[in-house]
C-alpha cells in the first residue's frame, strides 16, 4: 500500500506548490502593470536570503509566526476559528513582561513563572470565547475579533504610568524586566543572535504533532474537525471539546511573543510587534495545519519580511511582499480544495480500478473480482 | 410503437464498468421495470438515459429518433423526466411554486399554470392541491408533487428510482393506482426498484440488470419472485429469517417511561416502555420520523431522556454519557453512517478508531496505538469481508455496502451486550445484507440484545423475536414476528391499528410476504 502513501506526499505537496507559483505569477503580472521589472524584486529577495545575518531575523521573526500558527491551527483542526490569536498573544506578553519586572526570582524560577503567566493569560482570553462558545452559542469569530479590540484597549491602560506603565521618553514600556528572566540566545557572531526561545516554538511543533496523531485526545480533537456528528456519535463531549481547545489554542497563543520579549526586547513597549496572530492565520492555513508545513510557511513569511526592505534601495516598494502574502493566502485557499476534491475522486477511481483487477485486501489475488455499479 | 430504446450501452468510469452492452425496451404505453440489486448499475443507466452522463458506446433511440444528450435539459425537451428517490422540492414553496420553478417559461406562474396543475392532477387521478407548502404535506403527496413536476415539464417518460422505498404498502398501492392512469393515458413509465413483489404487481414487463448487463427480460405473468430474484442475484437467495429463538429471561437493556421533549414541549417520545432479553432481537417498524431517530439518540446518549429510566443490565444509565455507554458495551450502527458512523475522509483505519478510542486495541492508557488498530483493522476487512485494496484508503472510496461491513465489523468486534441497528442493510448490496444479517444472528446466539430499526419490513419481521410499531413518538402495538404480514404492520405504522397485531388468516394471503423482497 505504499503506493497510497505516496500519493498522500503528493498530494499534500501539490497543494502549496500550486498556490506559490500562482502567486509567483500574479505578483509578477502586478508588477509589469505598474510599470516595473516583474523578475529584479524576486532575484533581490532571494539574494537577500543568502546573507546570514538576514537568516538570523528570518529565523527569529519564523519562531514567533509558527507559534502564532500552531495556536490557529489547533483551532483549525476542529473547525474553531480562533481569530483572537492577536489580542492573546499581545496580551500574554504584557502580562509576562509585568510579571517580569516585578517578581525577582532565579533564572530557574523566573523563566518558568514568565513563560506559565504567559500561557495562562492567553489561555484565559481564548477561554472567554470558549464559554461564550459553550454556554450562549456565540460564534467565537465574532467573540475573539471583540476580544481583541478590548486586549488592545487593556494593554494601553496598563501602560498609564500609575498602572504598570513606565514612560521612556515617548516611549509606553512596562518597565524593564529583571535579568533573571531574559533568556540568552544562540551567539552566530557577526550575523546576531537566534532566540533562545526557538527552541520552544520546535518543541511546541512536536508536542502538537504527538499530541494530535498519538493520543486519544488528539484523535477525538480531530474526529470533531472532521465530523462534528461522527465525533459526538462516537462519544465526544462536543462542547467540552471546544472549550479545551480553545484554551489549549489561546495557551499556545499566550507563548508567541515571548521570543522577542525573553530573547531581545525585556519590555513590552510600544514597539512590541503586532499583528503576529493574523499572519499566522494565513500561515496556518498555507502549512495545511501540519507541524512541518506550518514551519515552512513560517519560514516563507518571516523572508518575506526580512528581505522586502532591500527593495526600497533599488527603486521598487518593498510592499510587493505584502502583495504576495494577500497573494499567497488567496491561492492556497483556492488550490488546496481543488487539491483535495481531485484526490478524493481519484483515489475513489484508484480503489475501484484495485478492486476491480482483484486487488482484495485479505483474498487470493487471482480470484478475480468483477466489479460493476457504483 | 417503441418509446425508449437502449442499445448496446456501455458506460466505463476508470477501472469500473458501471454498464456493459445493456440493452433495453421500453413500449409506449406501459409501465417497464428495471430490477436488480443495489449498485447493479441501475442508476448509472438512467442517469445515462437522463442526459447527466453519456454512455461511451451503445444509442439511444426516444421515438424511433436517435439521440445524444449532453445535459438533464435535452432529454426534458425529448420527453424524459425523472422522479428522483430523494424528493427535490422546496418545504418552504407551495406545491404550485415548487411545480413551476425553473419552468416559469411553460405557462407563468400564476393563474394559467394553476389551471394546469389541475388539469394534469385531475387527468392523472394525483389529487394535488396547487396552493397548499410542501412542508404541511406527507411523503406520498410529496412524491405526487413530483410525478407532477415531471408531467408538467411536458414528459412522455417517466423514470421512478426506487418509488415505494418512503411508502407504507398502502401508498405503494396508491402510487400504483396512479401509474395505472399514466398508462392508460399513453405514457410510459420506467420503474426502478428491487422489491420483486411489487415489480410483478405492477409492471408489464421486467428487465433484469446484474452486475452492470442486463440478464434477461420477464413477462410478470410467467414469473415468481424467487425465479426473479435468482435471476437477478444469480445465485441462491439470502433470507433474513431466523430459526430457533435465543432469547433468554435475562434483561439487558430495559427503558421504562422514557419521554423526549422537542424544545417547544412537544413530545419526540412519549412513555416508552421496552425490555430487550440476551439473545433478543426487538424490532421497530414505523414510518420515518415518528421518532425512530430520537429514540435511538436517547439509547446512545446523544440526547439525554426528559423523564424515564434506561437500565443497562442491572445498572442505571440514563444520565451516562455516551463514551460510557459505548465502553460499557453499546454497540452502534447508525442510520446514516455518512454522519455519524465515518469519518469519510480518514483513512479505514482510523475509522476503526472512531467510537472506539478508548478501548483496546485501539488504546494504551492515554495514547494511541496505531500499530495495533491497523492490525486490527486489517483483521476485521478479511473476517468481514470488507472489498478495499488496502487499510490507507479513504472511507470514502468504499462503496456504501463495504463502508457498512466496516461498521459492523468494528461494533462486533468490542463484543457489545446490546446492539442498536438503524436500518443496518440500507443502501448495501444482497450480498453484503446476507453477511450482515449473519452477523447479527450470530451475536444472538450468544446472548447479544438487538435494538432493530428497518424501513424493511421483511427483514424486521424475518430478524426479529419481538416486533413493536411506533407512531408519533409512541409504542402504539406489538405483534408477532411468526405470524405478522408487512400489509398487518403497514396498517398498525400509519396510526390505524393499535395494540396487539393478530394476524388474519385471509384466503388471498399465500405466504408471499417473506418472498416478497430479495435484495
Amino acid at each position: 500500500m505504499k503506493k497510497f502513501d505516496k500519493e498522500r506526499v503528493l498530494l499534500a505537496v501539490a497543494g502549496p506548490v500550486i498556490a506559490l507559483a500562482v502567486a509567483f505569477v500574479l505578483s509578477a503580472i502586478v508588477l509589469i502593470a505598474s510599470g516595473k521589472n516583474p523578475v529584479e524584486p524576486f532575484a533581490l529577495m532571494f539574494e537577500q536570503a543568502g546573507f546570514s545575518d538576514i537568516q538570523v531575523l528570518i529565523i527569529n521573526q519564523a519562531s514567533m509566526y509558527y507559534i502564532a500558527a500552531l495556536a490557529v491551527a489547533i483551532g483549525f483542526r476542529m473547525n474553531l476559528f480562533n481569530i483572537g490569536v492577536d489580542g492573546q498573544y499581545q496580551l500574554g506578553a504584557m502580562m509576562a513582561a509585568v510579571v517580569g519586572a516585578h517578581a525577582a526570582l532565579p533564572a530557574f524560577l523566573q523563566v518558568p513563572l514568565l513563560l506559565l503567566t504567559a500561557l495562562l493569560t492567553g489561555a484565559f482570553w481564548a477561554g472567554i470565547a470558549g464559554v461564550l462558545k459553550v454556554t450562549r452559542g456565540v460564534s467565537e469569530v465574532v467573540a475573539t475579533i471583540m476580544l481583541n479590540a478590548i486586549a488592545t484597549s487593556l494593554i494601553v491602560y496598563m501602560w498609564k504610568p500609575d498602572v504598570f506603565g513606565v514612560k521612556i521618553g515617548n516611549n509606553s514600556t512596562t518597565g524593564e524586566m529583571h535579568e533573571s528572566g531574559w533568556i540568552p540566545g544562540i551567539d552566530m557572531g557577526a550575523a546576531g543572535e537566534i532566540y533562545g526561545l526557538v527552541v520552544l516554538a520546535v518543541l511546541l511543533g512536536i508536542g502538537y504533532w504527538v499530541t494530535l496523531n498519538r493520543t486519544r485526545f488528539g484523535f477525538d480533537l480531530r474526529a470533531s474537525g472532521a465530523s462534528e456528528s461522527a465525533a459526538s456519535a462516537s462519544g465526544v463531549d462536543p462542547k467540552r471539546m471546544v472549550l479545551t481547545a480553545m484554551l489549549l489554542s489561546g495557551a499556545i497563543a499566550g507563548l508567541a511573543g515571548l521570543p522577542i520579549l525573553l530573547g531581545d526586547s525585556h519590555t513590552y513597549n510600544l514597539n512590541f510587534p503586532t499583528g503576529i496572530g493574523f499572519l499566522g492565520i494565513g500561515i496556518a492555513l498555507l502549512g495545511r495545519n501540519s507541524p512541518v508545513g506550518i514551519a515552512f510557511a513560517a519560514l516563507l513569511w518571516a523572508w518575506l519580511d526580512k528581505a522586502s526592505p532591500e527593495l526600497d534601495f533599488h527603486g521598487y516598494d518593498k510592499e510587493i511582499a505584502v502583495i504576495m502574502q494577500g497573494l499567497i493566502v488567496l491561492s492556497v485557499v483556492v488550490s488546496y480544495e481543488a487539491v483535495r476534491e481531485w484526490g478524493l475522486r481519484r483515489q475513489q477511481r484508484r480503489v475501484g480500478a484495485e478492486l476491480a483487477a482483484g486487488h482484495v485486501l485479505g483474498a487470493d489475488n487471482n480470484t478475480t473480482k468483477e466489479v460493476a455499479g457504483r | 410503437m417503441t418509446a425508449v430504446e437502449l442499445a448496446g450501452i456501455t458506460k466505463r468510469f476508470p477501472g469500473v464498468v458501471a454498464n456493459h452492452d445493456i440493452h433495453l425496451t421500453v413500449r409506449k404505453g406501459t409501465v417497464h421495470a428495471l430490477v436488480g440489486e443495489n449498485g447493479a448499475g441501475k442508476s448509472t443507466l438512467m442517469k445515462i438515459l437522463y442526459g447527466m452522463q453519456k454512455p461511451d458506446e451503445g444509442t439511444i433511440t426516444i421515438h424511433g429518433e436517435q439521440v445524444s444528450f449532453s445535459s438533464p435539459a435535452d432529454a426534458i425537451v425529448r420527453g424524459i423526466g425523472m422522479v428522483h428517490q430523494h424528493f427535490m422540492l422546496a418545504d418552504n414553496l407551495t406545491v404550485l411554486e415548487n411545480v413551476v420553478l425553473g419552468s416559469e417559461k411553460l405557462h407563468g406562474i400564476g393563474g394559467k399554470a394553476r389551471r394546469r396543475i389541475k388539469e394534469l392532477s385531475d387527468r392523472y387521478g394525483l389529487g394535488v392541491r396547487p396552493d397548499v407548502l410542501v412542508e404541511e404535506l406527507g411523503v406520498a403527496a410529496r412524491q405526487r408533487v413530483e410525478i407532477l413536476k415531471v408531467l408538467y415539464r411536458g414528459a412522455t417518460t417517466l423514470i421512478l428510482d426506487e418509488p415505494t422505498a418512503v411508502l407504507v404498502p398502502q401508498e405503494v398501492d396508491a402510487l400504483f393506482d396512479n401509474l395505472r392512469e399514466l398508462k392508460a393515458e399513453g405514457l410510459s413509465v420506467i420503474f426502478i426498484s428491487h422489491k420483486l413483489g411489487e415489480v410483478l404487481s405492477v409492471a408489464d414487463e421486467i428487465t433484469v440488470i446484474r452486475r452492470g448487463t442486463t440478464v434477461g427480460t420477464a413477462v410478470p405473468a410467467e414469473t415468481t419472485p424467487r425465479q426473479l430474484a435468482e435471476l437477478m442475484v444469480g445465485s441462491e437467495l439470502p433470507t433474513p429469517e431466523t430459526a430457533e429463538s435465543t432469547v433468554t429471561d435475562r434483561p439487558v437493556i430495559t427503558v421504562d417511561k422514557l419521554r423526549l421533549a422537542a424544545p417547544g414541549g412537544k413530545a419526540l417520545l412519549d412513555d416508552i416502555s421496552f425490555t430487550i432479553h440476551a439473545g433478543e432481537v426487538l424490532g421497530i417498524a414505523g414510518v420515518e420520523g415518528n421518532g425512530q431517530t430520537e429514540l435511538v439518540d436517547a439509547l446512545i446518549g446523544l440526547k439525554h431522556a426528559d423523564s424515564g429510566v434506561i437500565r443497562l443490565a442491572d445498572e442505571e444509565i440514563t444520565s451516562w454519557a455516551t463514551r460510557r455507554r459505548r465502553e460499557q458495551g453499546i454497540g452502534y450502527i447508525p442510520e446514516d453512517r455518512h454522519r455519524h458512523g465515518l469519518l469519510l475522509e480518514a483513512p479505514l483505519w482510523e475509522n476503526r478508531i472512531l467510537g472506539h478510542v478508548t478501548e483496546k486495541p485501539n488504546a494504551k492508557g492515554v495514547w494511541l496505538d496505531p500499530k495495533a488498530a491497523q492490525e486490527d483493522t486489517r483483521r476485521i476487512v478479511t473476517e468481514y469481508d470488507v472489498r478495499t485494496p488496502g487499510i490507507d484508503v479513504t472511507a470514502a472510496s468504499l462503496s456504501g455496502g463495504n463502508q457498512q461491513k466496516l461498521i459492523v465489523g468494528r461494533e462486533m468486534s468490542h463484543k457489545p451486550r446490546f446492539l442498536i441497528a438503524a436500518h443496518p442493510t440500507r443502501g448495501v448490496d444482497v450480498g453484503a445484507q446476507a453477511a450482515i444479517w449473519d452477523h447479527i444472528r450470530e451475536a444472538r446466539r450468544e446472548g447479544l440484545a438487538v435494538l432493530l430499526i428497518s424501513a424493511d419490513l421483511d427483514e424486521l419481521i424475518g430478524l426479529s423475536d419481538t416486533l413493536r410499531v411506533i407512531y408519533d413518538g409512541k409504542l402504539v402495538a406489538d405483534a408477532d414476528p411468526a405470524t405478522i404480514t408487512p400489509e398487518e404492520l403497514g396498517t398498525a405504522m400509519t396510526g390505524a391499528a393499535e395494540g396487539h397485531l393478530e394476524h388474519e388468516e385471509t384466503p388471498a394471503d399465500g405466504g408471499q410476504g417473506a418472498e416478497d423482497e430479495a435484495r
